[in-house]
C-alpha cells in the first residue's frame, strides 16, 4: 500500500479522533470529523490511501471501536506510529485497518513524504527520502485479515483463522 | 535466554516452540468472558458474522455484573435478550445478577487456572493474573470473532519486573503500593508490555490483596499483570476446579525490559486526586478534604479483605453526618462471608449501606451515583471525569482502610489516626 504522509504528533487519543460531540453518530459522519479538534482541514483534505504518522501511544483513552472504523471509512489507507495503544491496535486489525509501529519512521517521515507499507516482509518504505525501516513483520493470517477488511469479513469468508 | 510468564503461556497457547517480544500469534483461548455489556454487543456482531452456533458453549463464562439489577426498561430488555442468548446457546456458566463481579466470580466458580489464556470484555481481566493465568480485556469485534472460532491473534509483549521488598507499614496496603507505582512510573509505565509483580512482599501478601496488583495492572497499560504462583493460589485454585493445568513461571534468566525495585517499608497511604489514575499524593498532603459520598467495592476493593478491614474500622463507630458511605461486595459467596463474620452488620450500625454484588458505583450506571460537585473518595480502580455519574464530581482513589476511616470523619483522613 502506498499514499502520502500526514504527521501527527504524540498521545493522539480517541476523544481527538472521533470527538464525542459526534458519539452515536454514524460511521460516514464521524469519519468527516476525525481529528478536527487539532486538525479541523485533515476530514475534508484526506485522499484516499493516504498514511497517518504519529508518535507516541496513537489511540490512547477509550476502546471504542468507532476511532479506527472512522478513520478507515475517511480514506486513511494505514497509520504509521511510533507506538499504539493497546486497544487501538486490536480494534485496528477487527476492524481492518492496517497499522504499524516503527520508532524511526515515526521519527524520520515528513508531512507529504511518500510512503509504502509492506506488512507481509515488515517494511515501511519512504519513496520520496529514499530510506527504509523495518518492523515486526505480520504472519501471513494477520495480512489477509487486513486485506479482508476485518474481521467479521474474515470469519465470512474463512471460518476461522486458516494456518 | 529463558522465557518470562506471558512468553510461556503464549508459546503454550500458540502451540509454538518458541515465541519473542513483537511476534503476532495466533492462539487457542481457554475462558472468554464477557458480561452484560459486552455480551449484548457481542450477540450483534455475531449476527452481523452469521454465526448460529458459537464455538464451545464450555468455554464462555457470562456474568451479568455491570447493572445489577435493571435500572432502565431498555436495560431490562437487554438481558432478557442475554437471557435468551446463553439459551440457545447452551452457555452453562451464566450467572445472572446478585451472583457477583466478572473477575470475583469466574476464580470462585472455578473458571480460572494457572497457565491458561482468558480473554474478557473488560479492561479489568488483568485480575486473572493473580492466579497466574494470562487475562486481558478486548474489544466485542474481537471477542465474537473468539466466541465464533476459539482463537484470536496476540502481539507477544515485553515484559517488565516490579520487584518489591519489605514489609508494608500498619495501615499501608497494596492499593497503596500500586498507587504509589502509579504516581512513581507513570500510568504509561506497562503500556502494551506483561507486567511480573515479584519480591518478599510479595509472598507474605495475601491472594485478595495480591488481586489488586493484577487488577490495577491495567491503570498501568498493562496486557497482563502477573503475581507469583505458590501453594496459596494452587490450594485456592485446586479446590474450585479439578481441571489439569500447567503452571507457568518464568526462567530465572527470563528478559526483561526493564526491572524497577522497590522498597515496600516506607510506604505511605495514599490517593489518587482527580482525574487521573497516576495523580497521586500521599493521604498526609490532601487530609481535610470534605467529603460527600465514600465507596468501597468494585472488582479492585469488594473482598472479603476488603470488607473486613472497613468493619474493623466502623465497629463501635459512626459514619459521619455529612457524607454517605456504599459499601459493595463483590460476589455473592462474599457476601455470605461477610454475613457470617458480622462484618455488613457492623457496617450497616454503622450507617453504611451495603448493596448486593455488582460493579456499582464505580461506573456510575447505578448504586451510588454521584451529582454535581460531589467530592467522593473511592476505593476503586479509577477516577477518570464523569465515570461515577457527573462530570462535575471529582473522585479520589484510596484504600478501603483510608476509604472506611475517612467515612467516620467525613474527610479524607489517615487510617493510623483515626484508629488509634
Amino acid at each position: 500500500m502506498k499514499g502520502t504522509a500526514w504527521t501527527f504528533g504524540d498521545e493522539i487519543n480517541t476523544d481527538l479522533i472521533a470527538p464525542s460531540q459526534y458519539y452515536g453518530d454514524s460511521e460516514e459522519e464521524t469519519a468527516k470529523h476525525i481529528l478536527e479538534p487539532i486538525r479541523p482541514e485533515f476530514a475534508s483534505a484526506i485522499e484516499e490511501g493516504d498514511i497517518i504518522v504519529a508518535g507516541k501511544h496513537f489511540g490512547s483513552g477509550s476502546s471504542r471501536e468507532i476511532a479506527p472504523k472512522a478513520i478507515k471509512r475517511a480514506g486513511i489507507g494505514g497509520i504509521v506510529a511510533e507506538s499504539f495503544s493497546r486497544t487501538f491496535y486490536r480494534n485496528a486489525f477487527a476492524i481492518g485497518l492496517p497499522v504499524v509501529a516503527s520508532e524511526a519512521a515515526s521519527e524520520n517521515i515528513v508531512e507529504g513524504d511518500q510512503i509504502e507499507i509492506e506488512l507481509r516482509r515488515g517494511i515501511v518504505r519512504n519513496l520520496t527520502q529514499e530510506t527504509e525501516y523495518s518492523v515486526s513483520s505480520l504472519p501471513d493470517v494477520l495480512v489477509s485479515l487486513l486485506d479482508q477488511g476485518g474481521l467479521v469479513n474474515y470469519y465470512q469468508n474463512n471460518e476461522g483463522f486458516t494456518e | 535466554m529463558g522465557n518470562t510468564v506471558a512468553e510461556k503461556i503464549l508459546c503454550r497457547s500458540s502451540q509454538n516452540d518458541s515465541v519473542s517480544p513483537g511476534e503476532h500469534v495466533i492462539c487457542d483461548v481457554d475462558v472468554i468472558m464477557s458480561h452484560d455489556l459486552g455480551t449484548l454487543a457481542i450477540i450483534g456482531v455475531l449476527e452481523d458474522m452469521g454465526v448460529e452456533e458459537i464455538h464451545d458453549p464450555s468455554m464462555a463464562v457470562c456474568p451479568m455484573d455491570h447493572i445489577a439489577p435493571s435500572h432502565t426498561v431498555e436495560d431490562a430488555n437487554n438481558k432478557n435478550i442475554i437471557r435468551e442468548f446463553v439459551e440457545e446457546q447452551g452457555i452453562e456458566n451464566f450467572y445472572d445478577i446478585g451472583m457477583g463481579i466478572a473477575h470475583e466470580v469466574l476464580p470462585e466458580k472455578g473458571h480460572v487456572r494457572p497457565g491458561e489464556l482468558i480473554v474478557g470484555s473488560d479492561s479489568h481481566t488483568t485480575s486473572l493474573g493473580a492466579f497466574g493465568a494470562a487475562a486481558t480485556g478486548m474489544g466485542t469485534t474481537d471477542l465474537a470473532y473468539a466466541y465464533a472460532t476459539g482463537k484470536q491473534w496476540f502481539k507477544v509483549p515485553e515484559t517488565i519486573r516490579f520487584e518489591i521488598e519489605g514489609e508494608l507499614p500498619a495501615g499501608v496496603s497494596s492499593k497503596d503500593l500500586m498507587l504509589h507505582i502509579a504516581g512513581e512510573f507513570g500510568t504509561n509505565v506497562a503500556r502494551y508490555k506483561a507486567i511480573e509483580f515479584a519480591g518478599s512482599t510479595l509472598r507474605g501478601m495475601e491472594l485478595d490483596d495480591r488481586f489488586t496488583l493484577s487488577n490495577m495492572s491495567v491503570e498501568l497499560g498493562a496486557k497482563f499483570g502477573f503475581t507469583p504462583v505458590d501453594s496459596t493460589v494452587t490450594e485456592y485454585v485446586d479446590e474450585k476446579t479439578e481441571t489439569e493445568y500447567e503452571v507457568k513461571r518464568p526462567d530465572d534468566d527470563a528478559e526483561y525490559v526493564a526491572t524497577h525495585r522497590i522498597d515496600a517499608t516506607d510506604i505511605e497511604p495514599k490517593v489518587s486526586a482527580p482525574h487521573k489514575v497516576g495523580n497521586v499524593a500521599d493521604v498526609a498532603d490532601t487530609q481535610g478534604i470534605d467529603l460527600d459520598q465514600v465507596f468501597i467495592g468494585s472488582c479492585t476493593h469488594g473482598k472479603l479483605k476488603d470488607l473486613q478491614i472497613a468493619a474493623e474500622v466502623l465497629k463501635d463507630r459512626s459514619v459521619s453526618k455529612d457524607t454517605r458511605l456504599i459499601v459493595t461486595p463483590a460476589s455473592r459467596e462474599i457476601y455470605d462471608q461477610a454475613l457470617e463474620e458480622g462484618y455488613i452488620e457492623t457496617i450497616n450500625d454503622a450507617g453504611g449501606v451495603v448493596t448486593n454484588a455488582t460493579c456499582g458505583a464505580c461506573l456510575g450506571l447505578g448504586m451510588g451515583v454521584l451529582g454535581d460537585g460531589d467530592v467522593c473518595l473511592a476505593a476503586q480502580n479509577r477516577n477518570f471525569q464523569g465515570r461515577m455519574g457527573s462530570d462535575a464530581a471529582e473522585i479520589f482513589l484510596s484504600s478501603p482502610e483510608t476509604a472506611a476511616a475517612s467515612a467516620i470523619t467525613g474527610k479524607i483522613s489517615d487510617p493510623r489516626e483515626v484508629r488509634s
